[in-house]
C-alpha cells in the first residue's frame, strides 16, 4: 500500500483558489474554499458550481466479439439493462459479489463501438481487477489515464458549458463526445447533486484552462468535497463506503429503482446476474433492513454510525448523516428494520447520550431538477 | 483577552469571565450549524467538555477553561448558531464563569502568544 497521496492534475489550481486540502480515497481534495461549505452548497443550487472529480476512475471497456456480446456479458455482472442501453446514453449501474452485495455503484456509457464507465475512486482498483477478470473473453478493460474529469453542476450550468460546447439539446443522461478549445471533450448531463448538470472528461494537459475558463464565468463557483456531500445527500443519493458496501444488497442500499422490472422475476431477462436468489428475493418479502430518510426534529446533527431506537428496540444506523443548507435542518439516510420505515414513523436517534426524536421520511430530502 | 490551546478566549467582565471561540477556531470549524449548551450553576473542572459544536463538516467539543462555575450560557447561540462564524470575539461569547481566583488567567496566552502558536 502507498501511503503518500496521489494529487490531481489541477492541485495547483486548488491551492491558488485557497482550496482546503484534505486526504480522500487515496487523494489530496479540496474540501472546501474560501466561501465554505454552506456557501458553495447554495450557490450550486441557485446557480452553477465546478467540481473537480478527477479522482473517480474512467474505464473503457473494448468489446472482444461484439457490442451485444460485452452488453450481455456486463449484465451477468450487473442487476441493470446493458443490452437495451441506446449508444449516447448513459445509466447508474451496480457491480455484485456471488453473495448479491455492492463491490461499487457506477456510471456507464454506451458510446457506440464501446463502453466508458465511471467509478468510485476508493474502489477504481477493484472495479478494474473485477471487470478485466470477469470480462476476459468479453472486452479489453483500458483505464483512462490521461484525463481529467470536471463536474459542473446547478441550474446555470448549462448556460456556463454552452459557452464552449454546444450542449443545450443533451438530455438528462445522454453522453456526448465534443470538440472544443480544450481538446476533445466527452460530456454526460448527469452528476451527483440532484441538480442539472454535467460530467466533463477533458485531456489532463487542457483541464487547468477548462476550469479556470468555467471559473471565469460569474455565475460559477468553485465547490469542494463538503459541499458535494451535503449536495448528494439532500439528494438521497448513496455514497460508497457509507450508505453500501459488500456486505449491502441493491435493496438494502434502497437502490430497487436501479434494477428494472426486465432483470427481475418474470421479466425477459430476469435474474443472472451474481447474487440473484437473494437480491431478487429482497423484492418479495424476504427483505431485512432498507434504507430511508431521517429528520432530527431539532437542530442537532445525526451523523454517520448514530444508532436509531423504536421505543427501547435498536433498529439500525444512520449511514449518512449532517445537517442539509437547502433543507435548513439536519439530514440522515439510515439502514432500519422494515417494520419502522414507513413514511412517517416516529422513531429516536441517540447523540451523545440523549434520545432525541426523528421521522421516518422519503428521499429525497431536496427536489430534482434534472433535465429529462 | 487571554487565550487557551484549545482556541478559547476568555475576557473579565466585572468578577466574570466570558467564554468564546477564537476567530481561527471559528474559520478552522466551518460554518455551525448546531451549538448545544451546559446548564448554568454547574461546577465545571478545567477539560471538561461542557459545549457541542457541530459545523456543516463534523462536531467538536468546547472544553472548561478553567475551574470555575457556569453562571449564564448564551441561548441566542442554540437559535442562530451561525453567529459563531459572524461574530465569534463579540455576539457569540459561550457562556460566562465566576472563578474562585482570577489569578489563574495569568497561566493563559495573551494575544501575542496566543497568535504565535496559531501562525
Amino acid at each position: 500500500m502507498a501511503d503518500e497521496l496521489l494529487r490531481l492534475g489541477l492541485h495547483d489550481l486548488h491551492v491558488s483558489l485557497g482550496g482546503k486540502m484534505v486526504p480522500f480515497a487515496g487523494y489530496e481534495m479540496p474540501v472546501q474554499y474560501p466561501a465554505g461549505v454552506m456557501k458553495e452548497h447554495l450557490h450550486t443550487r441557485a446557480a452553477a458550481g465546478l467540481f473537480d472529480v478527477s479522482h473517480m476512475g474512467q474505464v473503457i471497456l473494448r468489446p472482444k466479439p461484439g457490442m451485444e456480446a460485452l452488453a450481455l456479458a456486463l449484465e451477468a455482472l450487473m442487476p441493470v439493462d446493458v443490452l437495451g442501453l441506446a449508444p449516447g446514453r448513459q445509466r447508474y449501474g451496480l457491480l455484485l459479489t456471488p453473495a448479491g452485495g455492492i463491490i461499487d455503484d457506477l456510471m456507464f456509457a454506451n458510446r457506440g463501438d464501446h463502453f466508458l464507465f465511471v467509478v468510485n475512486a476508493s474502489r477504481k482498483a477493484v472495479d478494474i481487477a473485477h471487470l478485466t477478470e470477469k470480462l476476459a473473453g468479453a472486452a479489453e478493460v483500458v483505464p483512462v489515464t490521461d484525463r481529467a474529469l470536471l463536474a459542473l453542476q446547478g441550474p446555470q450550468a448549462e448556460a456556463a458549458l454552452a459557452a464552449h460546447v454546444p450542449v443545450a439539446a443533451m438530455r438528462f443522461m445522454d453522453v456526448a463526445v465534443l470538440p472544443s478549445a480544450f481538446g476533445e471533450l466527452w460530456i454526460s448531463r448527469s452528476g451527483y447533486t440532484g441538480e442539472d448538470g454535467f460530467e466533463i472528461s477533458v485531456p489532463a494537459a487542457r483541464a487547468e484552462a477548462l476550469a479556470r475558463a468555467l471559473l471565469a464565468d460569474e455565475r460559477v463557483l468553485p465547490v469542494g468535497l463538503g459541499a458535494r456531500d451535503s449536495l448528494r445527500l439532500e439528494a438521497g443519493l448513496c455514497l460508497y463506503g457509507h450508505d453500501m458496501d459488500e456486505t449491502v444488497a441493491p435493496v438494502e442500499a434502497g437502490l430497487g429503482w436501479a434494477i428494472p422490472k426486465l432483470r427481475r422475476s418474470g421479466g425477459a431477462r430476469a435474474a443472472g446476474f451474481p447474487g440473484w436468489e437473494s437480491v431478487l428475493g429482497d423484492f418479495e418479502g424476504h427483505l431485512h433492513e432498507t434504507i430511508v430518510g431521517l429528520r432530527p426534529e431539532g437542530r442537532a446533527p445525526m451523523r454517520e454510525e448514530t444508532h436509531i431506537y423504536d421505543g427501547d428496540r435498536f433498529v439500525g444506523k444512520v449511514t449518512s448523516g449532517g445537517f442539509g443548507p437547502s433543507v435548513g435542518a439536519p439530514i440522515a439516510m439510515a439502514r432500519l428494520k422494515v417494520d419502522v420505515t414507513a413514511p412517517g414513523t416516529q422513531l429516536t436517534g441517540e447523540v451523545r447520550g440523549k434520545r432525541l426524536p426523528v421521522t421516518v421520511c422519503k428521499l429525497p430530502f431536496h427536489p430534482t431538477s434534472y433535465k429529462r | 483577552m487571554k487565550y487557551t490551546k484549545e482556541h478559547e478566549w476568555l475576557r473579565v467582565e466585572g468578577d466574570l469571565v466570558v467564554v468564546g471561540i477564537t476567530e481561527h477556531a471559528a474559520t478552522a470549524l466551518g460554518d455551525v450549524v448546531f451549538v448545544e449548551l451546559p446548564e448554568p450553576e454547574t461546577m465545571v473542572s478545567a477539560g471538561d467538555e461542557v459545549c457541542v459544536i457541530e459545523s456543516v463538516k463534523a462536531a467538536s467539543d468546547i472544553l472548561a477553561p478553567v475551574d470555575g462555575e457556569i453562571v449564564a450560557v448564551n441561548e441566542a447561540l442554540v437559535d442562530t448558531p451561525a453567529l459563531v462564524n459572524e461574530d465569534p470575539l463579540g455576539a457569540a461569547w459561550f457562556f460566562k464563569m465566576k472563578l474562585d481566583d482570577l489569578s489563574v488567567l495569568d497561566d493563559l496566552m495573551d494575544e501575542d502568544e496566543y497568535n504565535e502558536m496559531i501562525g
